[in-house]
């Protein structure tokens, strides 16, 4: 963009920000970065300009860019969840083009700042992200690249597996008996009982460690792992702290889509554009909601259940009057109540219905044999499809069952087995790293074809047997 | 200007090399990874099939990010079609790329490739590093060269890129301190030394290598192929690191016939076998072109050892008459789908000279393994 360009662009703001006001969003301020395509694609493969070096990152920055050389796909920008809310915008792109995308950011930073999943997100997570950059490097600098690699490439490999609601269902109560039967007075009342042996306590070796099975992995590695030093504690932390404030993105994916399109429509509506804006805009609104073969467009089917919400409680049926008494007129408030109360998961099963899914063509798919085939197309069981795709994030549920397995401090894991067998090879592959970090052996409990099966890695090789 | 609740700005990420640093991470452990699979490598078909001299494009599996993941064949996906979709319709199959748009709510089938660009030069550098001829000796007359390069010498005249600094400034620091005004270190052109380099031609003993080959019609395609592939190495590892080896191509089926390079990696034959034939022909051509007191002697046969049976009693002792006049005698049976367990191989168990290997191939992996153990340097001589 020029800097004539970038004047227009900025009196363009102007509106934009107005009139999302108008509508009734509320955002951060914020911070418009222009930056060429290189560096969008560097961003979009870190999730963060400030995350620390991995290889991996590489690898799919990479594959991003050679995406976007042979013209496959494209990002048009990328915002983060952050205050203020940064946005960095392609360079190469139009003037009209970065109005829209302007106008989708100005959405997503609502959304960002109002949908309450979002609530325990750093929102200066951008520096936080540099400090644990710098930390990563110095160790670099101190253990030397292969050391860190390893550690990091092992707590990448179960980085998922950490405890979004880690504050929800957890009710305070002192898990002490001692102190409740036997309150003290005075601070030194304790000094009393020196030397009278506590009968309540029981010999640490026969407790069950966690006595609750806990589902995070990363956590529960960095707090117990025997033989890690801190600054291998300090990477697994590093590792959950950006997982954590990640994940509300992976659970909001459609619906934030959905919410951003909708109002870079409205917005872009309502604001005077030219005629040859006017035909850029709706070719470039047309192929953000292009809809996937392989997969669902969060964009388009996103926005058509925003839109679908809206009309139904703004012009109830006369069904909808009498079962559920909606008065209609109700539209607006209803979208911008479900955009704070709800997630993907709440929002596909409420809301995605029987008409939307027929309309938008949605279907079950899979491998059969070497083809990829179309096996259902009845509603409910396409719904109950997109949920189990998105229940977790997407990944398996795996929980910590002890941590100190036969009395001899090996890990026993398992897997909630719903109905999806595990990828065995990867599997196989992925239990090294947990043993790289746990520093004993690791079992590992799943399914296979309803016959439940142990794996074990003793840091030598895998062993599997029939329970 | 106070009640802007955003700013524009346009820096200048020219230097951001962020990405393409962890991309060369990524690239080397690409290339940590070739070196660990080079047994899959080796026989890749588009190598040994290839001049040897263009870049070839390999394609591997980019580096796997192993995490708990459900099993992607078993899995059911969503996806979107454009209207009366029903079951049973077919969206793709296998190899065929999903045209999917940005990422879906489901992961995207399909799989990761990625291709290596490398040269047939930096591949055979990376299989050639512990390879050597074994059981070198030395010889009466020596034509076997091996070339360094060693700087040893500095001049005041070179190549500015060969330009020795450290005395460079050391002489400027002379001549300025000679003028009368030390310290100073103005360089003037007759002040530059250059690094310059000797050529060291070391004469190491004569070399020759038999290269054997059955072509009868019992070698189908696929033992052909192996057999090529080892040759294909073979010759390449030792024009590369040896300047004058010369190397003779036989190949036999009930008769054997010298046949050159072109020849010998094309042609296809047919008949039985009677691999007493080539024997014959290496042990005349030892005799005639190539004294043993002047050369090292390699042969190395592949066949598929389904021998005419009457001839396996001569063909043990023409290999013991060999094994008289050669460094090592090398001899590879390739376990092909007709396999026959009384095979020369079973024959040639009985031999118990050190200087006698022998390898089993069974599939294209095998070819590497056999490479290392016919070319152990440093004169160890394995018994397999």
């Amino acid at each position: 963009m020029t800097p004539e360009e970038i004047k227009e662009f900025e009196k363009a703001l102007d509106k934009i920000s107005a009139k999302a006001k108008e509508f009734g969003l509320d955002f951060y301020d914020m911070r418009f970065e222009i930056c060429p395509a290189e560096i969008i694609y560097t961003f979009g493969a870190y999730g963060m300009p400030t995350r620390y070096s991995h290889w991996s990152f590489g690898k799919s920055f990479h594959r991003m860019k050679t995406q976007y050389d042979y013209n496959l796909s494209r990002i048009y920008e990328l915002v983060i969840n952050s205050d203020p809310c940064y946005a960095f915008l392609l360079d190469g792109n139009s003037v009209i083009q970065n109005k829209l995308v302007a106008a989708h950011v100005y959405a997503h930073c609502d959304f960002f700042k109002n949908n309450k999943w979002f609530r325990h997100t750093s929102k200066k997570m951008v520096e936080s992200m540099a400090r644990s950059a710098e930390r990563i490097k110095e160790y670099e600098f101190k253990y030397g690249r292969a050391m860190i690699e390893e550690v990091l490439d092992a707590a990448m490999a179960i980085q998922e597996h950490i405890e979004p609601r880690h504050d929800l269902g957890i009710i305070r109560k002192p898990t002490d008996d001692r102190e409740r039967t036997r309150p003290d007075e005075t601070p030194y009342d304790d000094l009393w009982n020196i030397g009278i042996k506590t009968p309540e306590e029981p010999p640490s070796k026969t407790r069950k460690f966690p006595l609750k099975p806990e589902k995070d992995l990363l956590k529960f590695l960095a707090v117990h792992a025997k033989e890690l030093d801190d600054w291998e504690r300090d990477i697994l932390f590093i590792v959950r702290d950006e997982m954590l404030y990640l994940w509300p993105q992976i659970e909001t994916k459609i619906m934030n889509e959905g919410w951003a399109t909708l109002w870079h429509s409205r917005i872009m509506r309502d604001i005077q554009l030219s005629e040859n804006e006017t035909i850029e805009f709706a070719k470039m609104h047309s192929g953000v909601i292009m809809p996937g073969i392989m997969g669902i467009n969060p964009y388009f089917v996103g926005l058509k259940i925003w839109e679908d919400i809206e009309k139904r409680w703004d012009k109830p049926t006369r069904e909808e009057k009498e079962k559920y008494g909606r008065p209609g007129g109700q539209g607006r408030e209803k979208i911008f109540e479900i955009r704070e109360t709800e997630n993907d998961i709440s929002f596909i099963r409420n809301y995605l219905t029987k008409e939307l899914v027929e309309e938008l063509d949605l279907y079950l798919f899979q491998k059969v044999y070497t083809k990829w085939q179309v096996i259902d197309t009845e509603w409910e069981r396409v719904r109950e499809g997109l949920l189990t795709l998105l229940t977790n994030g997407g990944f398996p549920h795996i929980i910590i069952e002890d941590g100190n397995y036969n009395r001899t401090g090996d890990l026993y894991l398992r897997h909630c087995h719903e109905g999806r067998d595990l990828d065995l090879f990867y599997l196989e592959k992925t239990l090294p790293s947990v043993f790289r970090l746990w520093g004993r052996p690791v079992n590992f409990e799943t399914s296979v074809d309803e016959k439940k099966i142990l794996y074990t890695y003793n840091g030598e090789k895998i062993q599997k047997r029939t329970l | 200007m106070f009640d802007k609740t955003f700013i524009v700005s346009k820096d200048d990420w020219s230097l951001h090399r962020k990405g393409h640093i962890d991309q060369q991470r990524h690239m080397e452990k690409v290339k940590e990874a070739i070196k660990k699979n080079l047994a899959d490598i080796v026989a890749e078909e588009s190598i040994i099939m290839s001049d040897g001299k263009k870049i070839i494009k390999l394609p591997i599996k980019s580096l796997e990010e192993y995490h708990f993941r459900y099993n992607q064949n078993k899995q059911k996906n969503v996806g979107q079609g454009d209207g009366n979709t029903k079951p049973g319709d077919v969206l793709g199959s296998e190899g065929g790329k999903g045209s999917g748009n940005g990422p879906g709510a489901g992961s995207e089938p399909g799989v990761d490739y990625y291709e290596a660009e490398i040269t047939v030069d930096e591949l055979a550098e990376l299989i050639f590093e512990d390879l050597g001829l074994p059981n070198l000796q030395e010889k009466r007359q020596q034509e076997l060269t091996t070339e360094s390069y060693q700087f040893k010498d500095v001049r005041k005249k070179g190549i500015m890129g060969n330009i020795d600094k450290r005395r460079t400034i050391i002489e400027s620091i002379k001549r300025n301190s000679r003028c009368g005004n030390p310290g100073q270190t103005i360089i003037y052109p007759e002040d530059l030394r250059f690094k310059t380099w000797d050529e060291d031609i070391r004469y190491q003993s004569n070399a020759v290598v038999i290269a054997m080959m059955d072509t009868s019609g019992s070698m189908g395609a696929f033992e052909k192929y192996i057999a090529r592939s080892f040759f294909f190495w073979m010759v390449r590892f030792l024009r590369t690191k040896y300047q004058n080896v010369n190397i003779v191509f036989l190949a036999h089926h009930t008769e054997a016939k010298e046949v050159n390079e072109r020849e010998f990696f094309t042609k296809g034959e047919s008949g039985g076998t009677r691999c007493s034939s080539v024997y014959d022909l290496a042990l005349k051509i030892i005799a005639t072109r190539y004294n043993p007191d002047d050369y090292n002697i390699y042969p190395f046969h592949f066949s598929d050892g389904d021998n005419l049976p009457s001839d396996n009693e001569k063909c043990l002792v023409l290999v013991q008459k060999l094994l008289q006049v050669c460094n090592v005698f090398g001899y590879g049976e390739i376990e092909g789908l007709y396999y026959n367990s009384s095979s020369l191989m079973s024959i040639y168990r009985k031999l118990r000279d050190p200087k006698f290997t022998s390898v089993l191939i069974k599939d294209k992996t095998g070819v590497y393994p056999a490479l290392k153990a016919f070319f152990k340097p440093q004169g160890k001589v394995m018994n397999m």
